[in-house]
């Protein structure tokens, strides 16, 4: 198996307020909201720099969705940013009728989504915000592994018209996709090729896989390994190819196992080519305080967790 | 100075539509459409710089409006078709399958003049004031203009909107209140009171300009030329405009159940009875 690297961990939320500001260069069209967590979101560069064209809304999130939308009419391509749960659950209708039903180029940012915002607990844990925002016609649903894919990704939806929704995290993790990479909406990243088991992991949960990989691996057994940061529209064609040449199919997301990754690749692979399939997700729980990591742990969502569900998969084979 | 000069010609056509269209597909809604007439005619007729013919979805430099209490479609549409829109014969289509005339109103089904979905109440605030900083960054010295039904005030996001635009001082837009004192369950005094609205408005730092005859059409000629004359000084402006439900047909006039409710045939007769078909019926 190919090795993986890093030299550094860090938040996937610093690649989008990097790109955030670099963007704001290049595009004068760019315009910022927040409301409220200007720093938490990363986007206090772009405010110094692009005072103008800053928005912090206050503690608003309706109304920052509402106005995201009014600025698209403008010709403005909006990113609106806060917690995970607080820019879907929240404001669900706001982007139900405004955004998606309106066809708005809105990029609606949420940072500190999942398990790993940690000591906060449950009510700041977004565990079915990306089966909300799959569910609504023509919503773009991206959630990137690292720092170099977020700040890809954040790049790849400006040029991108119409509306995303775009997952990222708090915790600081292994940085270890390249710096130039090329984001391509909906086109899955084939880590590692082999026959015996596929695996598709999603955000925070693509480390870890590689990881069960290499573990599984060195027992012999051959990992299919694929990052699926496109939740929405789904690689079909990656999935499908996968699940052919190994015939068992373990999912990885931080998300619950209702309405996620799992469920999508699961629903895909019922009316294609029926496969079993292990999910290692949130087991349609709410989250708690902890440390990201422990967290991580208790739920199943690490390097172990999935481990154990290529070996439960591999059973049913 | 009217730019129309047969303009006192179009409140009784257009409710003539409003009537035709929701007896012809037996539902949506007549009352606010009704009520809310004059204050149409006036906004696309005098008002309004903006070009019918070159309507595009993204703004192009012009003066917007958005429709925050989606559901008075009837009055939107025929004020929109006779503006010239779209042609008065899509009117017929009104809520019927394949129809760009949606029971509320949408951006999906391409119908010229309409910007963004509305219907779930309370939104369209906060979208005009994106469009109106918009134009601030784009040195569009136009201006954004909403309309909104009182009952629609007991939404939490407009007050966010409201709290917004104060206090940011967004002065190119003007939101227009139907105040006629009437929701789908009664009287709004009775479901949930708006208290002092005026005062309201004012203690969130905004202009306030108080039509008391939202049904006649000079008089709202008149109160949208000066909260006009208002916009531009640091505060956003607000219009009350104290219209009667279902205006401009007796039986009709000032009761609530007419919200949501369609005219069967002998309502329909009663009703264009009162209202002479000035410009012709689509």
């Amino acid at each position: 198996m190919k090795k993986y690297t890093y030299t550094e961990k860090k938040d996937t939320r610093s690649g989008f307020g990097d790109a955030l500001t670099q963007l704001g260069n290049i595009n004068e069209n760019v315009v910022a909201l927040t409301a409220d967590v200007t720093g938490s979101v990363k986007m206090g560069d772009f405010a110094k720099q692009h005072p103008d064209r800053f928005f912090n809304v206050g503690i608003q999130e309706a109304n920052m969705i509402g106005m995201a939308a009014g600025f698209t009419i403008e010709g403005k391509i909006p990113f609106a940013a806060t917690f995970a749960e607080f820019i879907s659950g929240r404001v669900y209708d706001q982007i139900r009728q405004a955004i998606a039903y309106s066809e708005k180029n809105v990029k609606i940012c949420a940072s500190h989504a999942g398990l790993t915002v940690g000591e906060d607990g449950a009510t700041h844990q977004a565990l079915e915000d990306l089966g909300m925002m799959k569910m609504l016609p023509g919503m773009v649903v991206i959630n990137p592994c690292d720092y170099n894919q977020t700040k890809a990704a954040t790049l790849a939806i400006a040029e991108y018209e119409g509306p995303v929704y775009f997952r990222f995290g708090r915790p600081k993790v292994p940085n270890f996709t390249p710096d130039d990479q090329k984001f391509e909406i909906g086109k899955a990243v084939v880590l590692n090729e082999g026959d015996d088991v596929s695996i598709f992991a999603t955000g925070h949960l693509v480390w870890p896989a590689i990881k069960a990989a290499e573990r599984l691996e060195n027992e012999g057994i051959s990992v299919d390994l694929i990052n699926i940061h496109t939740i929405k529209p789904l690689d079909e064609t990656a999935v499908l190819n996968s699940a052919k040449k190994t015939g068992a199919v373990v999912t990885c997301e931080e998300h619950n196992r209702l309405g996620g990754l799992g469920e999508s690749i699961a629903g895909f692979l019922a009316a294609n080519h029926p496969t079993p399939q292990s999910f290692v997700a949130v087991n349609d729980q709410f989250g708690e305080s902890g440390t990201g990591d422990e967290l991580m742990q208790k739920y199943g969502l690490d390097a172990e967790g999935i481990y154990k569900a290529v070996k439960e998969v591999l059973a049913k084979k | 100075m009217k730019k129309y000069k047969n303009i006192e010609q179009y409140p009784s056509q257009i409710r003539r539509d409003i009537v035709r269209m929701v007896h012809d597909v037996q539902s949506g809604h007549p009352g606010g459409s009704l009520g809310t007439v004059e204050f149409f005619t006036a906004l696309f007729f005098e008002l309004l710089e903006a070009d019918p013919q070159q309507f595009k979805i993204n703004d192009k430099g012009e003066d917007i409006f958005i429709l925050s209490n989606g559901h008075i479609t009837p009055v939107y549409y025929s004020t929109m078709a006779r503006r010239g829109y779209f042609k008065l014969q899509e009117l017929a289509t009104f809520r019927r399958l394949g129809s760009r005339l949606q029971g509320h109103p949408s951006v999906h089904d391409g119908l010229p003049g309409v910007r963004i979905a509305s219907g779930s109440l309370g939104q369209g605030l906060s979208v005009a004031l994106g469009i109106a900083q918009g134009k601030k960054l784009n040195n569009d010295s136009h201006l954004v203009y909403t309309l909104h039904g009182d009952g629609e005030l007991q939404e939490g996001q407009i007050w966010e909107a409201v709290l917004y635009a104060g206090a940011k001082g967004v002065d190119n837009l003007i939101a227009t209140v139907d105040y006629n004192n009437a929701q789908i369950d009664g009287k709004v005094d009775d479901v949930l009171s708006l208290g002092n609205l005026k005062a309201k408005f004012e203690a969130f730092n905004w202009t306030v300009v108080e039509i008391k005859e939202g049904n006649n059409l000079e008089a709202v000629i008149k109160g949208l030329n000066e909260a006009k004359s208002l916009t531009g000084k640091g505060k956003p402006v607000a219009v009350l405009l104290h219209t009667l439900m279902g205006y401009g047909i007796d039986f009709m006039q000032g009761d609530y159940r007419w919200h949501g409710k369609p005219l069967n045939d002998e309502q329909l007769t009663k009703a264009l009875a009162q209202l002479p078909e000035t410009l012709g019926d689509y």
